[in-house]
């Protein structure tokens, strides 16, 4: 049964974005997400210092079954990425909440999360995706 | 919902993740497929591969029929249960199946894969009429595949005393009877192990008593990535009846002395002709995953495609199979618009849970 923590947003392409009580936000995949890719064998992260749009490409993830792009939830710039996932990218299947994050953004306007999906209407979406 | 096997219960109390495998419902892991993998080299595992087909093939005339039939030549086998792999081939040569068979005097076991079940069944069946043998489908048996350097004791220490004698008495790509079960020392990992057929209500039981002594279940797709670590062909990816033995890595399964087998004449004619392609192995160093279907370049000229890919979670980077008609040059793979690097390499990548692959 996946997992759907009540404090974050989330994407329709099954990210999630959590707001920092220093104003940054950090992004990463959902749990249905991971359990849907597989065991992850690769991360690309996006690079220090760019900038991002909202639902614009940010890297991608390569598992045993696919390779999956995916997309920063919100704009912003890019301030710190995970660099656990380059020796143990299997982090992401085991906490994709926690010490499964991807990267973290200094956002380009925090109200972007207000248009995210909360917890509820992300976790209707998975259960449509599953019929 | 399609077809199940005996074991379906016991994988969903596993937790597995079913996928439809050629009809079945089958698991593809019971969690994570590289756990499952890693656990297979380094200890051992359990595979329910019962949606294989099995065929008895019985009589007199039988072994004339399989000389016929296969090209690789079952006369080498003296009876007492050895196996043989083989491909089977159709009148251009091309390949229907590949498959294994257990000489046991005249009875013959013939293990072939389940989605060419039909085409195969039917094909058999109809070589076979004019020779003095009959071919019959088996239905009612499980089959459970236990791999692993630790797999031996741990089946023997499960088993009945009978099995056990059966089991210390067989060699490596040898199969006998004991009582209804059949076991063979096979396998489709490169690791030690025993492949066992058996009736459904024995497997649910030796499942259960094997899954007590901590030996963990296996889904598809860890199956997967081991036969491609050890060099294995899939039928219906590296190969199926677009291509001959002679390009799919199989020539030593094949023998054209003394021996007049369906395709033998095709063989010949492409022997003579020159084979255009070979089945190669291929790894790439940087982070990526090599799949199916992916171009692949000599010296920036596309000469072929990847027929199989993956991680392997042996080497911590990627292999394949490929086949392409030249590799002297430098040799890349298109992936999402890069070319990325490939090598050339000798197969099998790994053998008894290690590197063993040469750059050529």
């Amino acid at each position: 049964m996946a997992e759907f923590p009540e404090e974050l947003r989330f994407a329709k392409t099954h990210e999630w974005a959590r707001l920092e009580s220093d104003g940054s936000v950090t992004i990463g995949i959902s749990d249905y997400a991971q359990e849907a890719l597989g065991d992850v064998v690769y991360v690309e992260l996006p690079e220090t210092n760019t900038s991002l749009k909202a639902e614009g490409e940010a890297g991608v993830i390569e598992s045993v079954k696919a390779a999956s792009d995916y997309y920063s939830p919100i704009s912003g710039t890019v301030i710190e990425t995970n660099s656990e996932l380059e020796d143990n990218p299997e982090i992401v299947n085991d906490a994709p909440y926690d010490t499964g994050w991807l990267f973290r953004l200094k956002p380009g306007n925090s109200a972007e999360l207000n248009s995210l999906m909360n917890t509820g209407e992300y976790r209707q979406l998975c259960e449509e995706d599953d019929h | 919902m399609g077809s199940t096997t005996p074991l379906y219960k016991q994988h969903l109390e596993a937790g597995a993740k079913i996928v439809d495998f050629g009809g079945w419902d089958m698991p593809l892991h019971y969690g994570s497929q590289i756990g499952e993998h890693m656990k297979v080299r380094q200890d051992v595992g359990m595979f329910d591969v019962s949606h294989m087909t099995l065929v008895d093939i019985k009589g007199i005339g039988s072994r004339a029929m399989l000389v016929k039939l296969l090209a690789n030549d079952v006369r080498k086998l003296t009876g007492n249960g050895r196996a043989l792999y083989s491909a089977m081939l159709n009148e251009d040569g091309c390949i229907l199946d590949d498959l294994i068979v257990y000489g046991n005097g005249d009875d013959y076991l013939m293990v072939v894969n389940c989605g060419t079940r039909e085409k195969d069944l039917n094909w058999i069946s109809k070589q076979a009429e004019p020779f003095d043998c009959s071919v019959c489908e088996r239905t009612e048996f499980a089959i459970i595949a236990v791999q692993g350097p630790n797999s031996i004791p741990v089946v023997e220490d499960v088993v009945g005393d009978d099995v056990r004698a059966t089991m210390e008495n067989l060699k490596v790509f040898q199969g006998q009877y004991c009582g209804r079960w059949f076991l063979a020392r096979t396998g489709y990992t490169g690791e030690k192990g025993v492949e066992i057929v058996l009736p459904a209500d024995d497997a649910v039981k030796l499942w259960g008593d094997l899954s007590e002594k901590g030996v963990q279940p296996i889904g598809l797709g860890a199956r997967d990535t081991l036969r491609l670590e050890a060099g294995m062909n899939l039928y219906g990816s590296d190969m199926d009846e677009s291509v001959t033995p002679l390009s799919s890595n199989m020539e030593t399964t094949v023998v054209m002395n003394d021996h007049e087998f369906i395709g033998k004449a095709a063989l010949q004619e492409q022997l003579q002709s020159g084979i255009d392609e070979r089945l190669v192995g291929l790894i790439m160093t940087s982070r990526g995953v090599l799949r199916a279907h992916y171009p692949v370049y000599c010296d920036g000229q596309k000469v072929g495609e990847t027929t199989s890919g993956a991680f392997s979670p042996t080497l911590q980077h990627s292999i394949a199979l490929a086949r392409v008609s030249e590799t002297q040059g430098e040799l890349t793979v298109a992936i999402r618009g890069k070319q990325l690097v490939v090598q050339e390499v000798t197969l099998p990548f790994v053998r008894n849970g290690r590197q063993v692959y040469k750059t050529q």
